[in-house]
């Protein structure tokens, strides 16, 4: 699938343009965004088969950063090399940028009306119960009990450090995360080494 | 230096970011945070940013970086937030191809996944100390806000109908929207 040929113009043009309308029609976020790639890269473009794209989205969910973006950058290097991922992710990045750009110089005089406050402070209510929900979906994914005690242990420590305002970055905690998922793998792999040298 | 500022800690984010727009939340919240927004500030632009098209994170990138910087600050946090990812499919697709297949890697990432998930969790239940206990930290006290519990629970009570109904979830927006009029029914009109 690869093309190892110079790009055309069309070709760059074309995959900014089918981004763009990704990126300008996805409400909701990544998740919403890979039924769209689905319809646009596999049924109508045919930039790739349907093996190769359940492979770009595991990379792209395992990888840092947002899945959209990483979609992106992979769908265009794949179709133009580093310039297509370039004009891809600026493609899929650009609806947002200019409809959230516009929002924010509006924002505050809007809040300023009485009714529109209002009607946010419900908003909150229903920002508590989506982040929530999306918690929830990740919760049932996790099987092993040692996960399930990490996973308590992540919500005591930063609701108690928030409360106390403790400061403990986010980031320490996916690297301790990352630390323990190791660690359990290195005394999986002694553990299996062990038991072969006994049998020996 | 703001711009710079900005830059910096929205690449940090985009590096850190894994699993997707919910993952970030955590993340975007702590730092808007320290760039001195409120807690509700960071939920409005939540909720703006889901109910505007995108993906969540160049939405709340844009938000917090205008908001600190203007157009230059969105256009740096934008860039922040993004570049990790280019950065990362790019060595991926054209050095690492098997990155994923490493065993080392997958251990990693299996550890973090239960982090993130209990991060989230513990996001939303900060914001819902704050949205109806009004408890930011121990020194605020607590004041109910029974307006607050009573449209929380008919969000909830809408999303499950919703799904035993329609056999389907039910959309962010419709939700927020849902929330916004009960919002002006309980803030505006029975106050």
């Amino acid at each position: 699938m690869e093309k190892k040929s110079k790009p055309t113009v069309r070709l760059l043009w074309e995959l900014f343009f089918t981004l763009f309308k990704i990126g300008l029609f996805t409400f909701g976020g990544g998740y919403a965004m890979i039924a769209l790639f689905e319809n646009e890269f596999v049924s109508k473009k045919k930039w790739m088969d349907h093996d190769e794209f359940l492979n770009m989205v595991a990379i792209a969910e395992s990888t840092p950063g947002p899945i959209a973006i990483n979609s992106a950058t992979y769908i265009g290097y794949k179709q133009a090399g580093v310039l297509g991922s370039a004009l891809c992710t600026l493609g899929v990045a650009l609806p947002s940028f200019i409809i959230i750009y516009i929002i924010s110089l509006f924002f505050d005089a809007f809040l300023a009306i009485s009714w529109v406050a209002s009607a946010f402070r419900g908003i909150q209510a229903c920002v508590v119960f989506l982040i929530f929900n999306a918690g929830v979906k990740m919760l049932k994914k996790i099987k092993r009990p040692l996960d399930v005690a990490v996973m308590i242990a992540t919500i005591l420590c930063v609701v108690l450090f928030s409360v106390f305002a403790i400061k403990f970055s986010t980031i320490f905690y996916i690297l301790i995360g990352a630390l323990v998922g190791l660690t359990t793998y290195f005394i999986g792999l002694l553990k299996k080494n062990d038991k072969e040298e006994s049998a020996k | 230096m703001i711009y710079l500022e900005l830059f910096l800690t929205f690449f940090k984010i985009g590096l850190f970011t894994i699993g997707g727009g919910y993952a970030m939340i955590p993340l975007v919240r702590e730092e808007a945070l320290n760039f001195g927004l409120t807690e509700s500030e960071i939920m409005n632009f939540i909720a703006v940013s889901e109910s505007t098209p995108g993906p969540i994170a160049v939405n709340m990138a844009t938000f917090v970086g205008s908001s600190q910087g203007g157009i230059l600050g969105s256009a740096v946090a934008t860039l922040g937030v993004v570049l990790p990812s280019f950065i990362i499919i790019l060595l991926i697709s054209a050095l690492l191809k098997n990155l994923l297949k490493y065993a080392g890697v997958n251990a990693a990432l299996s550890g973090v996944r239960p982090v993130v998930a209990g991060l989230i969790l513990a996001t939303s239940i900060t914001m819902f100390l704050s949205v109806v206990l009004g408890l930011g930290t121990i020194a605020d006290g607590v004041s109910f806000d029974w307006r607050a519990a009573v449209i929380l629970g008919m969000v909830w009570a809408t999303s499950f109908g919703y799904k035993k109904w329609k056999k389907k979830a039910v959309s962010p927006i419709l939700l927020i929207v849902t929330s916004g009029v009960l919002g002006v029914v309980f803030y505006e009109l029975l106050k």
